[in-house]
């Protein structure tokens, strides 16, 4: 299948990238300067792609629905970024954080492309530190790290739990730096509304200005969407409440294929839903994990009690606690990965032992973290170290410097004080491993057309580990796409610039008018939120933390119902030449109600269970995942063929030379 | 569960002259979020055919800075060290009245009802905000140069500003030195961006001043309602590198 041609370079694993990178096209700068490059969404990865690239020379065009590209959701991660600088002498290694990231994700992603991301991972830390990223540091002034799920060593580099924020505002400062000087003309409050094609090359885009309903064209020489995760179709996720596929879905309508859209990490530690108007889930960082103990009661007496308030958790006796984790997983204990956490929770509050009046919820519980932490300061400082109240303080400061904003998000959302009694957690959808199908040069199944970042799938298989995403967002952003894509256009420096007055940009604009209008004569009888939460319901309930057959077939058949009766009912207010939420949402949700069956569909063809895709009828008889390797060690790309249902699959096949395919066991 | 009386503050668009307008709501959950309540609000209205009330957010939990509401006369609301996403209804009283308004400065235009144009932020940030350094890959190692700990926890304090605005819509001038001292000391505390110090500190100060924001007066209101508990310490290290970088010349 010639769409499906991964194009990874020859020769041994460990020199594919420095080979590739020596024997690719180049693009001079003075060409570079005749060349334009439209970047969609300003996330990690968007805004590290549109400030190398025009740093590099090409003309960049920017886009981002925020009202400023600094807001991109980026920003709210947390824990930290893998890099595999070994600073801590630990046995860390390229090879090292390569094993662990394909191991973490199951053996389901491309063993080159993650070599390439373990092999830049140390030049993205130097980067940042060079740009001024305040990374956590020791009294040495040396860079600090932690540790995280599915790990042995300490590799994540962290700013407090703002590590998001602070790698997002380098990239933006360095988008900064060539906005002020024209190569980067950035375009905020616009959404990409399609991709236009010229000659089966991607050439353009066809654009909104969400503040004067004003559709534009763009033409450019590629298109890459950095455009994020699709974990909203769930509804309530980590995601914010406008991140949407809406960029990566009309790729996939113009022929780019969508892989794996069935893998989305359900996160172990989020705060857990506290009522019907509840509109996003916020998650509390696995960092938490290296010092926090999950545990649920062992008597569903005491449950009982708890849930009716007759009972608090700091009173109940260590031996009628299950630490349900540290029971099943003694190796990694509360550590392992995000997959296998999610399950055993959701194991438990299903066997009836969820903490809270929903009964979804487990305890996560920084006592033992403080007392330990409290009774080292108190050695350490020459004091009692048998003051408990002494040694609680200390204790408890130590856990403030480490996680400090962290804890106070929690007491302003549940209105309880953690340092005093155990937070209540629970699994929500944070990330979209799955993604568009790109080759090893970021390429889609469209020429000329990108996707980097969670956007695409290549990086994390069926499971991504935590502190990845980041790392993966720059990788692609700094230090893959901008080599990769001068291969590309080293064939377009005499092209000249791309008219917008063609024909297929007429068509696209027109299909992009034809639709807008749909939505505003419709004049049904329900918001668009009304679908919105009916798709997430089913999603969750059907394509959330495990999965069957059956429950898959039904998802299908009513998310498909559910889409028709969205197009025939769906009221959207106000008119197109004004500032409209409404009508931006209502395009959003038709797209996640297209990719939310083919989600199903993708789950229902897969009946291994493998990562963050747990299905019922493969299993072991303890309930562990069964994956089946002899017949799915392959990537899903689906080709667009209209309706999700009919969507064709292509198999790209996984070969693992360097790596032992093994069982992943964390016990 | 709780009724309220919402007076809010409604704009068709920049150009058009605005109105307070007020809206009752019942059954509020003191569990719900100040942005789920104007979502239920929202609900309420597009089924009566009332168009609804435009606001600004995305990541609903107090790190992206879009969200953007002057509530009962305090950016982001009674609380303190939250954005008004991370407000909780329980800070509210049954039967009470809100007035609820929009970043106000001259800088910030209303783009509707209650969202704002912060672009000055951002142009402010294009002047100088910044290391003026490319991706090579060939940068130096991250631990060649070992920072104190005190600086870069100075510069970690300063850098977490979200550029939501509040520290503008609080000040009685819509000063922006809160917002613009934060990124100049984060760089000043740090090696890699002292180099060019001198001239961000001017380029900075001079778009702040072009886009037509007031001017200090040491009251300090703007700490006072920052989510992220940006110091004034900040402002003082400002002047502090704006007087050195004009003497300097």
């Amino acid at each position: 299948m010639a769409s499906l041609d991964s194009k990874i370079p020859k020769g041994p694993l460990s020199d594919k990238w420095t080979n590739h990178k020596s024997h690719i096209n180049l693009v001079s700068p003075a060409n570079k300067r005749l060349i334009d490059i439209i970047v969609v969404g300003t996330g990690l990865a968007g805004a590290s792609a549109s400030a190398t690239l025009a740093e590099l020379g090409y003309n960049v065009k920017a886009f981002c629905f925020q009202d400023s590209p600094r807001r991109a959701h980026s920003i709210a991660a947390q824990g930290g970024i893998n890099a595999a600088k070994n600073y801590q002498g630990d046995g860390d290694s390229t090879y090292r954080l390569f094993y662990d990231t394909v191991k973490g994700g199951d053996y389901r992603s491309r063993e080159s492309n993650v070599h390439r991301l373990a092999e830049v991972s140390t030049n993205i830390i130097d980067q940042c530190v060079a740009q001024g990223v305040p990374f956590a540091r020791d009294y040495g002034g040396l860079l600090d790290n932690r540790s995280f799920g599915g790990v042995l060593v300490s590799r994540t580099f962290y700013a407090k739990g703002q590590t998001g924020q602070q790698l997002l505002l380098g990239a933006y400062s360095a988008m900064n730096r060539q906005i002020g000087r024209g190569k980067i003309k950035m375009y905020n409050r616009h959404e990409m509304m399609d991709l236009v094609l010229v000659d089966g090359k991607a050439r353009g885009i066809i654009a909104r200005n969400l503040v004067t309903g004003q559709v534009e064209r763009h033409g450019a020489h590629a298109v890459v969407v950095a455009s994020g995760g699709y974990g909203n179709v769930f509804f309530l996720s980590t995601n914010a409440m406008g991140s949407n596929v809406s960029a990566g879905w009309k790729i996939h309508q113009k022929g780019a294929h969508f892989a794996n859209p069935c893998f989305t990490q359900i996160h172990p530690t989020c705060i857990p839903v506290s009522g019907d108007h509840q509109s996003k889930l916020t998650l509390m960082s696995e960092s938490l994990r290296n010092d926090g103990r999950i545990w649920v009661p062992k008597n569903l007496d005491d449950v009982q009690a708890i849930r009716e308030g007759k009972l608090r958790p700091t009173q109940l006796k260590e031996e009628d606690r299950d630490y349900y984790l540290e029971r099943r997983y003694p190796a990694f204990g509360n550590l392992v990965p995000r997959d296998v956490a999610s399950r055993a929770a959701k194991e438990r509050c299903d066997a009836g032992y969820g903490v809270n009046a929903t009964g979804e919820a487990v305890y996560l519980d920084f006592t033992a973290a403080i007392s330990r932490y409290g009774k080292e300061q108190a050695h350490v400082k020459g004091l009692n170290e048998d003051d408990a109240v002494l040694v609680k303080k200390l204790g408890q400061d130590v856990v403030r410097s480490k996680y400090g904003n962290l804890f106070q998000m929690y007491e302003k959302i549940v209105d309880q004080n953690p340092y005093e009694t155990p937070m209540m957690i629970y699994p929500a959808v944070h990330y979209t491993m799955g993604g568009v199908w790109v080759d090893y040069n970021l390429m889609t199944s469209i020429p000329g057309c990108y996707a980097i970042g969670e956007a695409n799938f290549s990086d994390h298989g069926a499971n991504r580990l935590g502190a990845s995403a980041l790392m993966q967002g720059l990788a692609d952003g700094y230090f893959v796409l901008p080599y990769t894509i001068g291969d590309y256009l080293a064939d377009d420096i005499r092209t000249g610039s791309i008219a917008t007055d063609s024909p297929e940009f007429d068509a696209a604009e027109k299909a992009v008018l034809d639709k807008i209008s749909l939505f505003l004569n419709n004049k049904g009888e329900h918001s668009v939120d009304y679908y919105h939460k009916k798709l997430g319901k089913i999603m969750w309930d059907k394509c959330g933390m495990s999965r069957n057959a059956e429950g898959l077939k039904e998802a299908m058949a009513d998310i498909k119902a559910l889409r028709e009766d969205f197009y025939k009912n769906v009221n959207v207010p106000g008119t197109d030449t004004e500032f409209n939420e409404q009508l931006a949402k209502a395009g959003r949700v038709a797209d996640f109600l297209e990719l939310g069956e083919l989600f199903a569909k993708d789950a229902l063809e897969r009946t291994e269970s493998c990562g963050g895709h747990f299905r019922e009828e493969s299993q072991t008889p303890e309930g562990e995942a069964m994956r089946d390797d002899e017949n799915f060690t392959f990537v899903s790309a689906w080709e667009y063929k209209g309706e999700p249902a009919d969507a064709v699959l292509h198999k790209e096949e996984l070969n693992y030379e360097e790596i032992e395919v093994k069982t992943r066991s964390y016990k | 569960m709780m009724n309220l009386t919402l007076k809010i503050w409604r704009q068709a668009n920049t150009t058009s002259k605005g109105e307070m307008v007020t809206y009752p709501i019942e059954n509020v959950s003191p569990d719900m979020s100040f942005l789920e309540m104007m979502d239920v609000l929202n609900e309420q209205l597009i089924n009566k055919g009332i168009d609804p009330v435009a606001f600004d957010h995305d990541c609903r939990e107090g790190i992206c800075g879009m969200c953007s509401m002057y509530i009962n006369g305090e950016a982001h609301g009674p609380d303190r060290l939250v954005t008004t996403c991370q407000l909780h209804m329980r800070k509210f009283k049954d039967g009470e009245t809100i007035t609820i308004e929009p970043f106000r400065a001259n800088a910030f235009p209303v783009v509707k009802d209650l969202a704002v144009d912060r672009s000055a932020f951002d142009r402010i940030q294009h002047a100088g905000g910044f290391v003026s350094v490319n991706t090579s890959g060939n940068t130096q190692d991250a631990n060649n140069i070992p920072i104190d700990k005190h600086d870069a926890d100075k510069a970690f304090d300063a850098a977490t500003c979200i550029g939501c605005g509040a520290c503008v819509a609080s000040c009685k001038n819509a000063s922006a030195m809160l917002f613009v001292s934060a990124k100049v000391s984060q760089y000043a505390l740090l090696p890699q961006g002292k180099i060019e110090a001198t001239d961000r500190v001017l380029n900075m100060v001079k778009q702040m001043d072009d886009e037509g924001f007031g001017n200090c007066t040491n009251t300090g209101a703007c700490e006072v309602e920052c989510p992220k508990g940006i110091s004034l310490e900040n402002i003082a290290r400002m002047n502090r590198e704006y007087l050195f970088a004009t003497a300097k010349g």
